[in-house]
Parts: C-alpha cells; sequence; structure tokens
C-alpha cells in the first residue's frame, strides 16, 4: 500500500508500471489491476478554465487516505494499493490523481478502486480553485455527480 | 497552553486568516471554540470541522494542546 501527495506534475502510467514492478510480493500473485485517473478539465460550471490550484490539509489528507486504503482492505482481499494526488498549481490536461488496486480476480478490483476514489472526493480534504479566463480565481464549492 | 485553530480553503478567505490560538479554558467543544472566536459570525451551515486530524462532530469535546480545524465541503479527486 502507498499514499503520495505530490507538488510536482506525474505520468499516472509511468508511476502505476513502475509501482508494479517494484512490488515483488505481486509476481504471479495477482490476476486484476483496476486503475482510475482523474485529469483537470478545461471547462466547469460553463465556464472555461485556465488553471488550478489545488489546496491540502497535511497530515490530515495522509491520515484520511490511510483511513480509506484500510476500510477497502477490510471489505476486499486487495493484494495491494496505490494513491497519488497531486496539490499546487496544475494546467488543463494535468492528472490530478491516480487510484489503482491489485487483486486475484476482477470484481473486488472494480469494486475497491470505484469504493476508494468515492470515499477520497467525499472526505480527503483536499479543496480546488479554479483560474477563469478573465482572471478570476473560483472556489469549486461541490463535486460533479460522478 | 493552549488549543490551535486552522481555517482551509473558501472559509480562510472568508474569514481572512489561516490560524488562531484559543487559550483552552474558554471552550470545551468544537462549536464553543467557533463562538469563541467568531461571536458575531455563525459558523456557515456546510463547515465541515476536524479535532488532531481526524472528522468530528461540533458537540465533540475538545482539550488543551488540541488542533482543531474548520473548513468548507472537500472537492479533490
Amino acid at each position: 500500500m502507498h499514499i503520495e501527495i505530490r507538488e510536482q506534475a506525474f505520468d499516472p502510467w509511468q508511476t502505476l508500471a513502475h509501482y508494479q514492478e517494484s512490488r515483488d510480493g505481486l509476481h504471479g500473485k495477482f490476476g486484476a489491476t483496476a486503475s482510475f485517473v482523474g485529469t483537470m478539465r478545461d471547462f466547469n460550471e460553463g465556464d472555461s478554465v485556465q488553471g488550478m490550484t489545488l489546496e491540502h490539509y497535511p497530515a490530515m489528507t495522509e491520515r484520511h487516505l490511510q483511513h480509506i486504503l484500510t476500510a477497502a482492505h477490510e471489505r476486499w482481499p486487495l493484494l495491494d494499493a496505490l494513491v497519488v494526488h497531486r496539490v499546487g498549481r496544475l494546467q488543463p490536461h494535468d492528472p490530478i490523481v491516480l487510484v489503482a488496486v491489485w487483486t486475484a480476480h476482477r470484481g473486488a478490483a472494480f469494486e475497491a478502486c470505484r469504493f476508494i476514489m468515492e470515499d477520497l472526493k467525499h472526505k480527503a480534504p483536499f479543496w480546488k480553485q479554479e483560474s477563469l479566463d478573465d482572471g478570476q480565481q473560483r472556489w469549486v464549492e461541490r463535486n460533479t455527480a460522478g | 497552553m493552549s488549543i490551535r485553530v486552522k481555517y482551509f480553503a473558501s472559509l480562510r478567505d472568508r474569514l481572512g486568516r489561516a490560524e488562531d490560538e484559543l487559550e483552552s479554558g474558554r471552550a470545551t467543544t468544537i462549536a464553543e471554540v467557533w463562538q469563541a472566536l467568531w461571536p458575531d459570525t455563525p459558523m456557515p451551515a456546510n463547515t465541515l470541522a476536524a479535532v488532531n486530524l481526524e472528522y468530528q462532530d461540533p458537540d465533540y469535546p475538545v482539550n488543551d494542546g488540541d488542533e482543531v480545524a474548520f473548513f468548507p465541503p472537500v472537492t479533490g479527486g
């Protein structure tokens, strides 16, 4: 299990591949990998968005993500899980979040990946502030329906 | 000793500061922490609160040395 909050841009597919290769215990054991990647759009609430700043509550973020992974582990037979989340300044097309889980069979992988992502969206203490075309800074006040 | 209070995101902007410190005798619950610091400003209806990095309800007790945080609904992912 690994959680990373990072200021720097990242390539989720490389990150996923490197992590999987680095986990010797997974080799030959997993039959299913489910992943979710959230990417920044250039539009929101009908407006064009130039960029975004992601703020978080350091220490609480990591602790809450750990709670989420522990809860997922109790519900499904997870072999491993990875959560990477950006903070700081982002541009449209930048990956924001990667969630990946490894299990023996596909059902648990799909379900656990969705569970982790939904809990992260609704409870992990991150906040987005958008920069609009006219220079206005706007806090995002709610999640999209998903 | 005292209680350390933090504000995040749009709530911090609205209040105009990121942190406060409160003498611990002035509040016994999360709700009382807010009332002691912001007597003229009702807590916005959607405000979330945490004590020592864990979500808690407004009637949760606070103690000397605790870190209390107030923030708006989260929007990560």
